[in-house]
């Protein structure tokens, strides 16, 4: 393991800010691993320490394959997480939204460019990422359909779904978008948290990435073969909202199999505890998304579903 | 008249309704032609409330000189402006990154739906912006390349310094003027002043513009001026200064005066070894229509931008 600093930006206050990168093996850039770009994305840093500890091993026991090389950035946004802010300290930017960057830019978009510059020309690249909408997803893998994705790829890390989504304006200066258009293989993994560490799903991801790098033959590991996925267009999910606002009760979690006409949350008064709405199922189907916050307001989403599918 | 456009019940006790204010000339003909004022979309640009404030007041003082409908709409981001916070509070991208949103969406969504669908049909929308906190602007109309031809003529009837051709986040796809020009209503941007400020002298400036365009669309009879003619540039007349070193920022310049190529636009300083760590030198001779206004920087922090030649 090689442990270098990729990118520094000096504090008027603070100690200097260094990226690092671990390296593993030495060869062709294989794959590259950036972890949380958010500083709330506390279970996507605690995925990749993870990732780092079991790779070091894997480097120890010479199951690096050899003539592959594997990059992991454990964390994109420290400065950000120390202080409980998701977005850049100082004003609020989204590292995520500034590549491929500008080296003579402001300083989101040069820190951007420093990891870019860094992360370009792996053959595959790997993110972990959270959503805007904040709540509980199954977890999945993510690709933009910028015509370079591939669902079979996607497929090779054994997750139960992979969810496609066509580019919005604000999608094409994320990491994924331009890790696509340089001719890397972009993938995005979401577990069920952000804020807090799912352990499950934690480790779930980290079996994904290590089943994905030994089926693309750059580590030697013996793991479960995991799902094969379902393919899911992001548009497809059934929105689900509420039409009252008060205090939330969920009855499903991400994952639940649920029928036509179930109760799936209800909606209480906040002054006087009775309930002014309950939710139902529409269709039958798995629940892929679920809001998480105790308060809800009209019309937000609350649940989004797989429909007509079964598990 | 005071009327809603939205209204979306919050969690408890409350209801957030977003408001214009409509002023009519007493015989209403049908055949008005009608103009939307719109700001307030992020809630730290506080320079449009004061021209909101001035174009009532002075309409209703001479409401016999209106020919035309004029909608005001102050406050688009209510939560925001007394949350002392840019976005709009429970969501997580900005609001004017997301027209013309979705009306069957959750909040933010279904507000910016619910605005675009209010201001359709007008003839003419102007959405008032100020800078960030971190930086002061002079009154300029920014335009995109796209749209620089039609739109000309109103900007240069805003009594605006600067007339801005570039592709800037204030008009870029996913904003309120990108959405409305698209659907048909010519749109334009004003940026002014800095964040969490009303610069008074700014207000009243581009107040006269606005009564200069109503003159000229038939809805004001009464007394206007006659517009400065701005200086109208696109890119490639712009450089940008960036911060090469971190520290604390003090100007040795005035904003919008004339500085020469070599002249000093300020120092960086290290506040803990009383030591400046960098000179900040202008690039090109020209004026200073953007000047830094918050004085910790980060390397890359934008520090000035001059009118008059390009790096």
């Amino acid at each position: 393991m090689m442990k270098e600093i990729i990118y520094t930006l000096k504090s008027p206050y603070r100690e200097d800010f260094n990226l690092y990168g671990y390296t593993f093996g030495k060869g062709d850039k294989s794959a590259c691993i950036v972890g949380p770009t958010r500083g709330n994305e506390v279970q996507q840093l605690y995925i990749c320490s993870q990732l780092i500890k079991i790779l070091s091993n894997l480097e120890k026991n010479g199951s690096i394959v050899s003539g592959k090389e594997i990059f992991v950035i454990p964390s994109v946004n420290h400065f950000s997480m120390n202080i409980e802010r998701r977005f850049w300290s100082v004003d609020n930017t989204d590292i995520n939204r500034m590549f491929p960057g500008d080296a003579n830019g402001e300083t989101t978009r040069r820190i951007a460019a420093g990891i870019f510059e860094r992360v370009k020309g792996f053959n595959y690249g790997i993110q972990f990422a959270s959503f805007h909408t904040p709540g509980d997803f199954i977890p999945h893998v993510r690709m933009m359909e910028t015509g370079y994705q591939s669902n079979s790829l996607a497929n090779l890390f054994g997750l139960p779904y992979v969810v496609t989504r066509k580019p919005e304006p604000i999608d094409k200066v994320t990491l994924n978008y331009n890790w696509q258009m340089t001719n890397t293989n972009a993938f995005s993994i979401y577990t069920t948290a952000t804020e807090q560490i799912d352990e499950k799903s934690a480790m779930q991801a980290v079996s994904s990435v290590l089943r994905f790098l030994t089926r693309m033959g750059i580590i030697k590991y013996n793991c479960h073969g995991g799902y094969i996925a379902s393919i899911i267009e992001e548009g497809s999910l059934m929105p689900i909202r509420v039409n009252v606002s008060g205090i939330y009760r969920r009855f499903k979690n991400p994952g639940d199999e649920v029928k036509f006409g179930d109760i799936l949350a209800e909606v209480v008064d906040p002054y006087e505890g009775e309930v002014i709405s309950q939710i139902v199922s529409p269709t039958d189907g798995i629940i892929f998304f679920a809001h998480a916050k105790p308060l809800v307001m009209e019309n937000c989403i609350i649940y989004r579903l797989i429909r007509r599918l079964h598990e | 008249m005071l009327k809603n456009i939205s209204s979306v019940g919050l969690p408890v006790g409350e209801v957030l309704h977003i408001r214009k204010n409509t002023l009519t000339p007493s015989n209403i003909t049908g055949e008005e032609k009608r103009i939307a004022i719109v700001t307030g979309i992020q809630g730290d640009e506080l320079e449009g409330q004061y021209v909101c404030y001035e174009l009532i007041r002075r309409i209703n003082e001479n409401i016999k000189c209106l020919h035309g409908i004029v909608d005001i709409y102050p406050a688009i981001n209510p939560l925001g402006l007394e949350s002392v916070s840019r976005g709009m509070p429970t969501f997580d991208l900005e609001l004017n990154h997301i027209f013309p949103g979705n009306i069957e969406g959750d909040m933010a969504e279904y507000t910016a739906a619910k605005l675009v669908e209010d201001i359709i049909g007008a003839n003419l929308c102007i959405d008032l912006h100020a800078s960030n906190i971190f930086i002061r602007e002079i009154p300029q109309v920014r335009l995109t390349h796209e749209n620089s031809d039609s739109l000309m003529q109103y900007a240069k009837l805003l009594n605006v310094d600067f007339v801005w051709v570039h592709e800037s986040a204030t008009v870029l796809e996913s904003t309120l003027v990108y959405s409305l020009n698209k659907l048909g209503v010519p749109s334009l941007a004003v940026e002014m002043g800095v964040g969490m400020r009303i610069t008074k002298e700014y207000g009243e400036q581009l107040t006269e513009g606005i009564f200069a365009i109503l003159k000229e669309m038939g809805i004001w009879s009464g007394t206007s001026i006659i517009p400065k003619s701005p200086i109208i540039s696109t890119d490639g007349e712009v450089s940008f200064i960036h911060a090469e070193a971190s520290g604390i920022f003090v100007p040795q310049i005035k904003h919008w005066k004339g500085v020469r190529k070599g002249d000093s636009v300020g120092d960086i300083l290290d506040p803990f070894t009383g030591s400046i760590v960098h000179h900040v030198i202008a690039p090109c001779d020209g004026m200073v229509f953007t000047l830094r206004e918050y004085p910790v920087v980060h390397n890359g922090s934008l520090i000035a931008r001059i009118l008059g030649g390009a790096n």
